[in-house]
């Protein structure tokens, strides 16, 4: 019991780190119809920034939000430089162009820091409060909840309440439509992907630290499982990242409690068949939006 | 042709590299209803995305109240006083009524306006009063027409474009809705050039009617001698 306790916990912190990640591709995945394959490397990118910027300061807290800031002028950039010149005839353009972009970060992440893995430091104890003797949760892992839930219901203030929120919410469903309202719909579009940007690098600040270090690759792996997390949420729905990214946090946690680590990845695998046999536009995705 | 509000001349306009429209001219006046009518094909609804840059003109003129549109973005367009009303009607489906409606006000800058404006649309339109907090998708084809119409009128536009607003529904909505563009330009002076393949209920509020035939304008005539002009109907507009 206790170790379901342990690895409950442990499943959900990592989940919501998943959930940031997964709320990174949703965002820009329904503003630019773009599997941004490249939000990996630009998060890594953005905790080399932090990582650089605590070293010369000291400062982890100013590092981890130069982190944020650096992460959205990058994906400022990608959208303005290279997405927006895109041709959108098919699909496949955009998944190339990002996958190119990968190979360049890395690549270039490469050269300025070397191929080492670094090692990260976090700015609180990961070391476990007990309760009865039961390990629970630790002072990192309530910072993961309270920074990804902070930026969960930022953003969905955002897009519920606020008149910017409804133009990027129009912009990203009917752009002709919102155009012909006099919403610019290129700008919600680089807006989208800024917020995507920064909510990715927050992703990589909270999880480089608790694997391997920083490493030009260190988010490959957590790509796969926050990508798995928007198809099993329906890649469309941000409620849906959030829920997609627990389950698969849940997910992976138990499997390498229970069974073994070596086991997760045919595990998240697993998870994406049964869901989309069950519900082919994912768990939160309205079949009108599959079909359009 | 002065005082017109929206004058076009010579437009020429397409998808690629054969033009859709040729040397297009016509005229609308403040207060003036002109209907755009033609087959399936004319070239009704690229005039009206010509019209609002969504298509790009490859020759001739548009001017509205005075001043030449070329170049004008797109989304400027409602702030020039020009309402587009899509074919399909151009609801965001994803979106709610409100949220629809509160849209179509977002660019202006005088907020109290804009909510009179709201609540006005909702007056006018009590199925929309009453279905506030609805998706666009739970709406039937007459509301959502409504809404479209009703959010294009948040704007206070001074120009509607009109594409097909009685596609796919019943003769008693469509004739609702002609009428009640009838009643708000008698209220409020607004111009419509309202594209319709329903030929009949377009000419019996249009002061003016435009037939494009394979995207040329064959006949430009006042409504009532179109109306009544038995050889031309059947040549053109088939009744």
């Amino acid at each position: 019991m206790s170790q379901f306790i342990y690895l409950t916990f442990d499943g959900l912190s990592r989940g919501l780190v998943y959930a940031a990640f997964a709320l990174a591709l949703v965002l820009i995945w329904r503003a630019a119809r773009i599997v941004n394959f490249a939000q990996g490397a630009m998060a890594v990118a953005a905790v080399y920034v932090a990582y650089s910027v605590t070293n010369a300061t000291g400062s982890y807290w100013l590092g981890f939000v130069v982190a944020l800031l650096a992460g959205m002028v990058l994906g400022v950039t990608v959208e303005r430089v290279v997405m927006r010149f895109v041709d959108h005839s098919s699909p496949l353009n955009g998944v190339v162009v990002a996958l190119g972009l990968v190979l360049i970060l890395q690549g270039t992440l490469g050269i300025l820091y070397g191929n080492e893995y670094l090692p990260v430091e976090t700015p609180f104890s990961r070391d476990a409060f007990e309760v009865g003797g039961v390990a629970m949760l630790s002072r990192y892992d309530l910072f993961v909840i309270g920074a990804v839930g902070t930026v969960v219901v930022a953003l969905t203030l955002l897009f519920t309440r606020t008149a910017v929120g409804l133009r990027m919410r129009a912009a990203a469903f009917a752009p002709d439509v919102s155009r012909l309202l006099g919403v610019s719909v290129g700008g919600m579009l680089t807006l989208g992907w800024a917020l995507a940007a920064a909510a990715g690098s927050l992703a990589g600040m909270l999880v480089v630290p608790t694997e391997l270090g920083l490493h030009p690759t260190a988010m490959d792996v957590v790509f796969v499982s926050a990508f798995a997390a928007a198809v099993v949420g329906g890649l469309d729905s941000p409620i849906g990242a959030v829920v997609g990214g627990l389950v698969v946090g849940l997910l992976l946690s138990y499997v390498s409690g229970y069974i073994d680590v070596t086991v997760t990845p045919m595990a998240v695998l697993a998870l994406l068949v049964v869901v989309l046999l069950g519900k082919p536009g994912g768990l939160f995705s309205s079949s009108k939006a599959r079909v359009a | 042709m002065s005082g017109a509000l929206l004058q076009v001349e010579g437009l020429t306009a397409g998808y690629g590299a054969a033009p859709v429209l040729h040397d297009v001219d016509l005229a609308v006046r403040p207060g003036e209803i002109v209907a755009v009518l033609g087959a399936n094909g004319a070239g009704k609804t690229t005039l009206l995305r010509t019209l609002s840059g969504l298509v790009r003109s490859a020759g001739g003129r548009v001017v509205f109240d005075g001043s030449d549109l070329a170049g004008t973005k797109v989304e400027h367009l409602v702030r020039r006083g020009i309402a587009h009303v899509p074919e399909g009607r151009g609801v965001v489906t994803e979106l709610t009524v409100d949220e629809n409606l509160r849209l179509g006000g977002l660019w202006r800058r005088d907020r109290a306006d804009t909510k009179k404006a709201l609540d006005e649309v909702y007056e006018l339109f009590p199925p929309l009063a009453q279905r506030r907090a609805s998706a666009g998708h739970q709406l039937s084809g007459g509301e959502r027409q409504m809404l479209a119409l009703g959010r294009a009128l948040v704007g206070r536009p001074r120009l509607l474009l009109l594409d097909e607003p009685s596609l796919g529904l019943a003769p008693k909505v469509t004739g609702q809705i002609m009428a009640l563009l009838r009643d708000l330009r008698a209220r409020t002076g607004l111009a419509v050039l309202l594209v319709e393949q329903n030929v009949r209920s377009a000419l019996s509020i249009a002061d003016e009617g435009v037939v494009l035939a394979l995207g040329r304008v064959v006949v430009r005539d006042k409504a009532s001698v179109l109306r009544d002009d038995a050889d031309l109907r059947h040549a053109y507009l088939g009744f």
